[in-house]
């Protein structure tokens, strides 16, 4: 390449191939970080958008959310920008598992995250389709586009979500499209596969979008968000949401006939679609034919934004022939005239196989290359974002020579998600589960910003005075705890009936708030409110502290085997090492190490097919290296 | 996934084979060491180990929970890191056969210690560079040689009855499992959630089932080891002399002066195949002597551990208030009653019999002339086996290990049961269980990645 061309002119530090809920996040932190940067984009009237449902959330996406926002990534922000409901999940269960769920404005949410991106100092949108990836010296250099020119960086960062050779399935047809209506990137592939990565194809669908006029809501379930100040984001303020419902009603005997007559046309049957798409995301057409016995499906008719009469209908993917998806729809109640705006689809690309990334989202064949989003095997805005996010902060370290940023997955969610997708063989698009992680009980969602701001801290993307607000917010835990333990109740009969006016039973010595406490029917802000001045601390603060002793016993064993899986995971392993030459491991582990080539040692024992035994060797073997 | 097992735990475990040799030796590596033997053993000089010098030798007890002596042993102190694992090393000589040394090892665990994995110490003594390099591969050739032997029992285990126990054992656990994860990832979806009650009861059925393993593992221990029987009464009744017809040979002192018996006697016989060991104790009395005393309380100790007690009255006399005393002491045992001496006329009554109302089992015998000695084998094998047949063939017993990982479990699933007890939320539950399939997982050798989640999207109509 001509490298005096390269240097004056159209040289980045980092260029992100994509805009989406990863390059956005991705470029985001690699500009703040001060680094020039260049997203490149097929459409740029389509950043950040939301193809699927029109929502940011739910049982363990919000861990990811928040802990994103923790570290200073974009996301959760937005997201409380453009909110039309929100609604508390899990409610009635321990806060590990208390999740938010918000209905989005989707057209809003492009444009807020477009002009974020449009005002962000160092960072540069153009058009444009990216189909090659200059390497030099087993280091990326930059990127080609179909147009022609080149753009020349330090780092590439690719995060093409289900446009590389994306193929649209729809009943008995099929062409090639990103996603519907968009141009695919065809020549990309090309491009990684002769750089030696390997690549397979999942697949994934999205359900059809009704005329919000021709539905007859009178008969549905409303399902309204809540009316208590909430956010996302721990530096907004929380506050009383916008409150557009959504509403529940059910395929019934009808629909199910009707799907059963048509099945030849759904890809089940058609053969149109030999690859695998999420189990979480089944079409109506697999749920009635593997659960034959279900008399019903729910179908949540959700709002796509407020200026939109489009709703958006879970539950009801599919990817038949859009005539029969318009009769098959009009057998639901309140959907019997309901017209389809946009047809449901399947959409097939290709992903990057597992192995082939280091817990930095960096190539470990080509250097200064990072993955992120669909393309590595995930599914959902939230995971596409963590990742990208993780892989600009380290996109940007690379180049500023400092340490890498790794979040572990006795850290965070985050941390659980890159490690299980480059280490775990994927069997369809991964989605980020509660029961995923072994921690589910410390890694909660109301801690996010202590476990995560000291990193982000560390990285550069979070400010000092965000920094000192969170020490300050441990600090104060601490205080409490303590008052906690040295405000003592003492028998008398006024206490005890204080006691039995906020239902438990009376003392019978002279008890502190901190054993009160593990009384399980004991709430804190009652406890605080007969006893205590409440001014003391805020309620956030009391809640934190009241977290930490109702279920000490169940964080103190997770953080011990949290601490355990600490000793394993700094456990380096030499990339060059050759399991084949390792004496005494069997030979699925030699094939499976070889494959996955793990980081770490941690990594290894994660690894299916590798036992407990083998890790003993490798750990003998290594130690051997070692001197 | 797995529970981690750190080098930082102290690990223990039988450093000769067991029962084979006249001294068994019970060997602790790590920080804790020390600390596990000062709360298990006492010193005969008194000296705590924490005080002992390294490479130095201790005689004193073993004492057990209930504050009693299990076995005097002599215990040497290795401090790190002049030990061969470099860490803190105890060893503690013991009298040979498996019952102390398994005792011993099994306080050893309750007081903190963790089963050594095959090879550890040789593990532990590489990782932290005692052995040099050029052992290295040795080392793994040991690892290898224990890995495969334990694997071998391990296999044997899963196709025997025991393993397709725990087997389902471990499937039970992953379906209740499966039903409290499910409500919380998949929270909106339209699930048929069952109820804690109806979990509850399974998590007790699981259980049930559990303790009967450990119940039936201590059958196998007595096939595997024997069946102990003591045989108690009060002096003169003709204890030794129902032992020697048991063995059918003369060991005891049998006199006629009661208290000969003094320290208790053991003789091993089978009986069908099933080796007993049998001990007379010394005649339970009131005694001022003190030599007898101590006797006397080792007949006490004798009678707890013993997997039956056959009670001997003497039908020449009357019943008072020393048999009735010695039965009080036996009556919540496994035992049977011998009414001895039928050979010289019964003069006890009917009502006096009436006494032991809650004896299992009542044989007439004449120790002396063997009369009634058939029956009283038959009625041993019996009160054992409940009249079952049992067959060895058939039972493959679960080890030691298996048997510390189950009784793991059961704390852990009465954990889950208590937490829902108090209708604390399922992500609590959920974490004691999680923890008990993957222990389930470790004996049956099914450690998948991803079980619970695969087994939801089985079960469940996921994709609201």
């Amino acid at each position: 390449m001509n490298t005096g061309y390269r240097k004056k002119n159209k040289h980045y530090d980092v260029i992100v191939v994509g805009a989406g809920h990863a390059g956005c996040e991705a470029a985001l932190a690699s500009a703040r970080l001060g680094l020039k940067t260049l997203i490149l984009t097929i459409n740029l009237d389509k950043i950040a958008l939301m193809p699927c449902n029109p929502s940011i959330g739910g049982v363990g996406k919000t861990q990811l959310v928040l802990e994103l926002d923790a570290a200073g990534g974009q996301m959760a922000k937005t997201a409380d920008e453009t909110a039309i409901q929100m609604r508390i999940l899990n409610r009635s269960r321990g806060p590990a598992v208390q999740a938010l769920r918000a209905q989005i404005d989707k057209k809003e949410y492009e444009i807020e995250m477009k002009k974020i991106l449009e005002n962000t100092n160092n960072l540069v949108l153009v058009q444009g389709t990216v189909d090659n990836i200059i390497v030099e010296n087993n280091r990326a250099a930059g990127v080609t586009i179909e147009s022609g020119p080149a753009f020349y960086s330090d780092s590439i960062i690719v995060t093409s979500g289900t446009f590389l050779q994306g193929r649209i399935i729809i009943g008995k047809k099929d062409y090639a499209a990103g996603r519907m209506g968009e141009y695919p990137s065809m020549k990309l592939t090309n491009s990684l596969k002769s750089l030696g990565f390997e690549m397979d194809r999942f697949q994934t669908a999205t359900p059809p979008r009704l005329d919000k006029r021709t539905i007859d809501f009178s008969g549905l379930q409303i399902q309204a968000g809540e009316d208590i100040p909430v956010s996302f984001s721990s530096w907004n303020k929380e506050k009383i949401f916008e409150n557009i419902p959504s509403f529940l009603t059910y395929t019934n005997e009808e629909t199910h006939d009707f799907i059963r007559k048509n099945i030849e046309f759904s890809p089940i049957k058609s053969g149109m679609v030999n690859t695998h798409g999420p189990r979480h995301c089944p079409s109506i057409d697999r749920k009635v034919i593997n659960y034959e016995n279900k008399k019903r499906h729910p179908v949540f008719i959700e709002p796509e934004g407020k200026y939109s009469n489009e709703a958006y209908l879970q539950g009801l993917t599919t990817s038949m022939p859009a005539n029969i998806q318009q009769l098959m729809i009009n057998t639901v109640p309140g959907l019997e005239k309901a017209r389809i705006v946009r047809p449901g689809y399947a959409v097939e690309y290709d992903y990057l196989l597992p192995g082939q990334l280091k817990h930095t989202l960096e190539s470990k064949k080509v250097k200064n290359l990072f993955f992120a989003g669909q393309i590595i095997g995930t599914s959902g805005y939230e995971e596409a974002a963590a990742l990208g996010f993780v892989a600009g902060i380290n996109a940007s370290l690379n180049i500023l020579q400092k340490p890498p940023f790794i979040l572990k997955r006795n850290e965070c969610y985050i941390g659980v998600l890159i490690d299980d997708i480059i280490t775990k063989e994927l069997y369809e698009p991964y989605r980020i589960y509660t029961s995923r992680s072994e921690y589910r009980l410390i890694l909660r969602p109301d801690n996010a910003d202590i476990r995560l701001c000291k990193k982000g801290y560390e990285a550069g993307l979070i400010k000092d005075i965000q920094y000192k607000k969170v020490l300050e917010k441990i600090n104060n835990i601490n205080l409490c705890i303590k008052f906690l333990t040295l405000y003592k109740i003492n028998p008398t009969v006024k206490n005890n009936i204080l006691l039995k006016e906020i239902g438990t039973s009376a003392v019978n010595s002279t008890t502190s708030m901190y054993s009160l406490l593990k009384r399980p029917e004991i709430n804190i802000m009652d406890l605080v409110k007969i006893f205590a001045q409440a001014e003391k601390f805020n309620d956030k603060i009391f809640k934190q502290a009241e977290i930490n002793i109702k279920y000490k016993g169940y964080i103190e064993r997770e953080l011990s085997e949290a601490r355990k899986l600490a000793n394993i995971d700094n456990y380096y392993i030499n990339n060059e090492i050759d399991y084949f030459k390792i004496n005494g491991l069997t030979h699925e582990a030699k094939e499976k190490l070889t494959k996955t080539k793990p980081e770490t040692l941690g990594q290894a024992s994660r690894v299916a097919g590798v036992s407990p035994s083998d890790i003993s060797i490798l750990m003998i073997y290594l130690k051997q290296y070692e001197k | 996934m797995i529970v981690k097992k750190t080098a930082k735990d102290t690990i223990a475990a039988l450093a000769t084979r067991a029962g084979e040799s006249a001294i068994c030796i019970i060997r602790l590596s790590g920080s804790a060491s020390v600390k596990i033997a000062d709360r298990i053993y006492k010193a005969k000089n008194g000296r705590p180990v924490k005080q002992m010098q390294t490479f130095s030798a201790s005689y004193g007890f073993i004492i057990d929970k209930k504050k009693e002596t299990l076995d005097q042993v002599i215990l040497t102190l290795m401090k790190a890191p002049k030990s061969y694992t470099r860490e803190d090393i105890v060893e503690i000589n013991c009298h040979g056969g498996i019952f102390a040394a398994n005792k011993i090892l099994e306080l050893c665990i309750d007081n903190g210690a963790r089963l050594a994995e095959p090879g550890e110490f040789t593990k532990r003594a590489f990782l932290n560079g005692r052995i040099d390099l050029s052992q290295a591969e040795a080392v793994i050739e040991i690892i290898n040689a224990k890995t495969e032997e334990s694997m071998k029992i391990a296999a044997k285990n899963i196709n025997g009855k025991t393993g397709e126990k725990i087997k389902n054992l471990k499937s039970s656990v992953l379906d209740v499992l499966v039903e409290l994860e499910a409500s919380i990832d998949f929270i909106e979806e339209d699930l048929e959630i069952t109820p804690y009650e109806k979990i509850r009861k399974k998590i007790e059925d699981i259980s049930g089932e559990i303790k009967t393993l450990i119940e039936d593992e201590k059958r196998g221990e007595i096939i595997k080891n024997g069946l102990k029987i003591v045989i108690a009464g009060k002096p003169n009744v003709g204890k030794s002399s129902l032992l020697n017809a048991l063995a059918k040979k003369e060991k005891a002192i049998v006199t006629h002066i009661p208290g000969t018996t003094r320290d208790a006697i053991e003789e091993i016989l089978y009986i069908d195949g099933i080796p007993v060991i049998l001990t007379d104790t010394a005649g339970i009395r009131k005694s001022r002597n003190i030599i007898e005393k101590i006797g006397v309380g080792k007949s006490i100790r004798h009678i707890e551990e013993s997997d039956l007690v056959i009670m001997v009255i003497d039908c020449t006399g009357t019943i008072d208030k020393t048999d009735l005393e010695i039965y009080k002491k036996i009556k919540d045992k496994n035992n049977i009653l011998c009414i001895n001496k039928t050979d010289l006329g019964c003069i006890i009554k009917k009502s006096d019999i009436n006494k032991f109302a809650s004896a299992k089992n009542i044989i007439k015998i004449s120790a002396k002339h063997g009369k009634g000695i058939g029956r009283l084998e038959e009625c041993i094998k019996n009160s054992v086996f409940d009249g079952k047949e049992f067959n060895i063939e058939d039972r493959i017993f679960i080890n030691n290990r298996q048997k510390n990982i189950l009784k793991n479990v059961l704390t852990l699933l009465k954990s889950a049961n208590d937490a829902m007890k108090i209708n604390m939320s399922e992500e609590f539950p959920v974490s004691d269980l999680k923890i008990a399939n993957n222990l389930l997982g470790e004996i049956t050798g099914q450690i998948i990645a991803d079980e619970v989640l695969d087994k939801i999207f089985s079960k469940f109509c996921i994709g609201k």
